[in-house]
C-alpha cells in the first residue's frame, strides 16, 4: 500500500464519517417501549405530607447552569433533606438542557426536576403537545410550607399560574419574577443633570441631547435583536391595552399590523433614523452590547431583570442600574405611563415519567415556601413568585428598582405570552425582523409585515399545537 | 499459519465492523426511518407520514436560503483553499531562490510552517470567539485597523451583506495551514532529479509548478477537493457560534437549520431527520461527483 492507497481510504473514510455526523439528531428513538414507571415512589398522604411523597425516594434534580448558577438549588435540596433526611438527592448542573436530555425523555426515565431554561432550553408546545410533562395542579392546591393558612397558589404573584398554564393545565413553574423594561445608570444622569423621559416626544428630545453630549442614546444586542422587540410591544400594549397582546398570542390574523403595533413601530423607527443607536450595535452580542452600556458608551439599553446579576462582574462601582416603564406615546394611552411587563420566568417541570412525582412536587413546595424564596432572592439577587418574599432581604440597588417599578404598575401590569407558546416565533421570525428594522435596512411597515408573516407561518403549520388564552 | 488464518481475521474484524455497525450504520437507517415520520423527540411516540416531511421541505424557504448558502461555499471554499495552499506549500517548498540546482524554500520557511499550521491545532470553538472578537464592530482588531487610516468600518457580523463573506474567511482561515502541510508533504516526495532536469531545460519557476509541481500533487489535490467539499457542506460548528444564521438568515446553512430544527427553537426530530437525509445524499453526490471530476492519469515516479 502506497501513499496514494492510504490518502484514497482516508477520503473515502472521510465520506463516510462527515454525514454520519450530519444524521446525529437521528439517534434512537428507544424501541418506544413504555416502562411505566413514573411516580413509582409514592407515599401515604397526611396532613404533614398533603402531596404524599415517600420519605426515602431519590430525588433527582437538573439545573439550567446560567446566570443564577447551581448554588441556590443546592440551598433548596438542603432544606428538602432536612424534611426527609433518607431521600439521596442527585443533583447535576448543565448549560445544554435539551441536549442532555432528549434521550432521556425517549427513554422514558427523565430526572424528576428540570429547570429547562437558557439557550438550549426545550421548545415547550413540543414537550405540551407530547404530554410529555406532569400537571402541577396538585403542587397548588396544597398548603404553603411556611406561610400559615394559604395554598401554594394563594402565595404567588398575580400572573404566576397563567403563564405556566396551557389549556387552562398549570404544567410549568416558573420561578423567578422579571420586569422588562429600559434600564439607565442613574449617576450618569444625575451628573449630566438628565431626566428620564415619560413621553415619547420627550425621549426623543432627551436622545437629541445625550447624543449632543457625546454619548450614544441606545445600544442593544444586535446578535439577539429581539431584545428590543420587548419595548416596542410594551409600547403598543400601553398605546391600545392588553388585547395587542392577546391578538398576538392567540395569532390572530394581522394581529401583529393592529393600530398599537403601528403607533409603536413608527415611534420606535425615529431613534432609528435619527441614528440614535450605538455604531456598531448591529454586529455586538448581550453581552458586549450590556458591557458598552455599563462602560458609558450609551445611556438606554432593554432587558429583564436578570439584567444587574448578568453583569454584576463589569459594572463600575455607584454606577445604579435603574429600569423605567416605556414612555407613553401620548394622552390617548389606554395603560398609563407606570404600566410595566412583569412576568414569571426560570421555568421549571417535572417530566410526566419522572420516577418521584410527589418528590418533585414537594421540591416546588419548597422552593416556593418563603424561606426558600428569600434565599435565593439573597443568593442571585431576583425576585420570585412568591409574594412579598423580598419583605427583609437587603436588595442591591437595581433590584429595588424593579419592586418600585412593580410597585408603581400595580394593576396595570401586563404580559405576553406567545414567546412560551411558539418558540420559533420570537427566536427565529421576529428576532430577525428586529434585527433588519434596527439597523434601519426595513422601515416600520416592512418590519410589521416581516412579523406578521412568521405569526401566519407558525398558524398555518399544522405540526405546531396551538394555544389560545382569554384577555 | 493456514489453519490459523480464520479465527485471526475474524477476531481483528469483527470488533470493529460490529462497533462501525452499531454506532455508523445503524443512526443512518434510523434516521432514514424517522425521516418519514413526525415525531417531536421528547415521547416514545412517532407517526408515520410518509414523504410528507420531504414534501414540506421542498417549500420551505428557509431551508432553500440555507442550500443557496451552502452552494456558494462550495462553489468558494474549496478552490479559494486549495488555491491558497497550493501558493503558500510552493513557497515553502521551492520558492527560495538560492540552490540553482536544487529547490529549498522562502527564508524562514520552517517558522512559516508552523505557524500556518497554528490554526489546526486550535478548536474550532476557540477560532469561532477568536474571530468574533476580531469582528467586534468597536474595538475588534479589524475596525481597529481600519479606522486608524482613516477609513469606515462595515458591522462585519452585524450586517447581512458583510456576514457571510466573514465567515466565509474564517473557514478559509482554519483550513489553509492543513492543506500547506498536506501539499508540502507531497512536494517533498517528488524527487529533486524532476526538478534538476525542468530547471536544465530553462523552465520559469511558475512553469514549474504549473507543469511539474501540481500534476505530481494531483491526487493530493483531489483528496483535499473531497475533504473541502463536505466542509463546505457542514460549516456548522463556525457558524452556530459565530452568527447562529444571522442577521436575517444571511448565514445560514443547511447544518444550522437542521440543528435549529430538533435542538433549537423547535422539537420537530422528523422533519430534522429529513433535512439530515437530504444532507447525506447530498455530501455523497458532491463528494462521488468531485472524486470524478478531478479523475486524471496516474503519474508513477517510482
Amino acid at each position: 500500500m502506497n501513499r496514494r492507497d492510504i490518502l484514497r481510504r482516508t477520503a473515502a473514510a472521510g465520506l463516510l464519517a462527515t454525514p454520519a455526523a450530519a444524521l446525529l439528531t437521528g439517534c434512537a428513538t428507544g424501541g418506544g417501549d413504555d416502562k411505566g414507571d413514573a411516580g413509582t415512589h409514592k407515599g401515604t398522604k397526611s396532613e404533614q405530607n398533603p402531596l404524599g411523597v415517600k420519605e426515602d425516594a431519590p430525588l433527582e434534580v437538573v439545573i439550567f447552569n446560567g446566570g443564577f448558577g447551581e448554588e441556590y438549588a443546592k440551598a433548596h435540596e438542603a432544606m428538602y433533606t432536612e424534611k426527609y433526611p433518607k431521600a439521596k438527592i442527585n443533583h447535576s448542573a448543565t448549560q445544554e438542557i435539551s441536549k442532555t436530555l432528549q434521550p432521556r425523555f425517549v427513554d422514558g426515565t427523565p430526572p424528576d426536576v428540570v429547570n429547562n431554561s437558557g439557550a438550549g432550553q426545550i421548545d415547550f408546545n413540543g414537550l405540551v403537545s407530547q404530554n410529555a410533562i406532569a400537571d402541577l395542579g396538585e403542587l397548588l392546591a396544597a398548603p404553603s410550607l411556611d406561610i400559615p393558612g394559604k395554598t401554594v397558589k394563594d402565595t404567588l404573584l398575580p400572573g404566576a399560574v397563567e403563564v405556566g398554564s396551557y389549556d387552562g393545565k398549570f404544567l410549568v413553574m416558573n420561578y423567578t419574577y422579571t420586569v422588562y423594561g429600559i434600564w439607565h445608570s442613574t449617576k450618569l444622569f444625575t451628573e449630566r443633570k438628565w431626566e428620564y423621559a415619560k413621553t415619547w416626544d420627550e425621549h426623543i428630545a432627551l436622545c437629541k441631547q445625550i447624543k449632543a453630549a457625546g454619548i450614544a442614546p441606545w445600544t442593544y444586542a444586535g446578535a439577539h435583536p429581539r431584545y428590543m422587540s420587548w419595548p416596542l410591544i410594551s409600547t403598543a400594549i400601553k398605546f391600545g391595552g392588553p388585547t395587542v397582546a392577546t391578538a398576538i398570542d392567540n395569532l390572530e390574523p394581522n394581529a401583529w399590523k393592529s393600530d398599537g403595533m403601528k403607533a409603536a413601530a413608527d415611534a420606535w423607527h425615529q431613534i432609528v433614523k435619527d441614528k440614535y443607536i450605538l455604531e456598531g450595535s448591529p454586529g455586538l452580542d448581550h453581552k458586549q452590547s450590556q458591557t458598552a452600556w455599563c462602560q458609558g458608551k450609551a445611556a438606554f439599553i432593554s432587558c429583564g431583570s436578570w439584567l444587574e446579576s448578568e453583569q454584576k462582574d463589569v459594572t463600575p462601582a455607584g454606577f445604579n442600574m435603574t429600569v423605567q416603564p416605556t414612555p407613553s406615546l401620548g394622552s390617548g394611552d389606554k395603560l398609563p405611563f407606570e404600566a410595566v411587563r412583569g412576568t414569571a420566568g426560570e421555568p421549571f417541570m417535572i417530566p410526566a415519567k419522572a420516577k418521584n412525582l410527589a418528590g418533585g412536587l414537594e421540591f416546588f413546595r419548597v422552593m416556593l415556601s418563603k424561606k426558600g424564596a428569600q434565599d435565593f432572592t439573597r443568593k442571585v439577587s431576583s425576585l420570585t413568585v412568591v409574594a412579598g418574599a423580598s419583605e427583609g432581604v437587603e436588595l442591591p440597588y437595581g433590584l429595588n428598582t424593579v419592586v418600585k417599578a412593580l410597585d408603581a404598575s400595580g394593576a396595570n401590569g401586563f404580559n405576553w405570552v406567545y414567546n412560551n407558546y411558539y418558540r420559533k416565533l420570537e427566536r427565529n421570525l421576529v428576532d430577525a425582523a428586529c434585527g433588519e428594522f434596527f439597523s434601519g435596512r426595513i422601515g416600520p411597515a416592512e418590519f410589521l409585515d416581516q412579523c406578521q408573516k412568521g405569526a401566519d407561518s407558525i398558524a398555518q403549520d399544522s405540526s405546531i399545537k396551538k394555544y389560545k388564552r382569554a384577555v | 499459519m493456514r489453519h490459523g488464518k480464520y479465527p485471526l481475521i475474524v477476531t481483528f474484524l469483527v470488533p470493529p465492523v460490529l462497533l462501525y455497525v452499531i454506532f455508523v450504520v445503524s443512526p443512518y437507517l434510523q434516521a432514514f426511518q424517522i425521516s418519514t415520520t413526525d415525531w417531536l423527540g421528547y415521547s416514545p411516540d412517532a407517526n408515520s407520514v410518509g414523504l410528507a416531511n420531504f414534501k414540506t421541505l421542498w417549500n420551505d424557504d428557509y431551508v432553500w436560503n440555507a442550500l443557496k448558502n451552502n452552494a456558494i461555499l462550495l462553489a468558494l471554499v474549496p478552490v479559494l483553499t486549495i488555491l491558497l495552499g497550493l501558493f503558500f506549500a510552493a513557497m515553502l517548498n521551492m520558492g527560495g531562490r538560492k540552490g540553482r540546482a536544487g529547490v529549498s524554500g522562502v527564508r524562514g520557511s520552517s517558522f512559516y510552517r508552523t505557524v500556518y499550521f497554528f490554526p489546526q491545532v486550535l478548536s474550532v470553538v476557540i477560532i469561532a470567539l477568536l474571530w468574533k472578537e476580531v469582528y467586534h464592530p468597536n474595538k475588534g482588531l479589524l475596525t481597529s485597523a481600519l479606522n486608524s487610516v482613516g477609513l469606515a468600518a462595515p458591522t462585519w457580523l452585524g450586517d447581512p451583506r458583510t456576514a457571510f463573506w466573514c465567515v466565509l474567511a474564517v473557514m478559509i482561515w482554519s483550513n489553509v495551514g492543513f492543506y500547506v502541510v498536506l501539499f508540502g508533504a507531497a512536494m517533498s516526495a517528488i524527487p529533486k532529479e524532476i526538478y534538476e532536469a525542468v530547471m536544465l531545460d530553462g523552465a520559469s519557476r511558475l512553469a514549474t509548478l504549473w507543469k511539474v509541481t501540481i500534476p505530481l500533487l494531483w491526487d493530493t489535490v483531489q483528496v483535499a477537493w473531497v475533504y473541502l467539499a463536505i466542509f463546505a457542506l457542514d460549516g456548522f460548528i463556525l457558524v452556530q457560534l459565530m452568527t447562529n444564521g444571522g442577521p436575517n438568515f444571511s448565514t445560514d446553512v443547511i447544518g444550522v437549520r437542521m440543528y435549529d430544527t430538533a435542538f433549537g427553537s423547535e422539537t420537530k426530530f422528523g422533519y430534522a431527520s429529513a433535512i439530515g437525509v437530504v444532507m447525506f445524499f447530498l455530501t455523497l453526490t458532491v463528494a462521488v461527483l468531485a472524486l470524478r471530476a478531478s479523475k486524471r492519469d496516474r503519474i508513477e515516479y517510482s
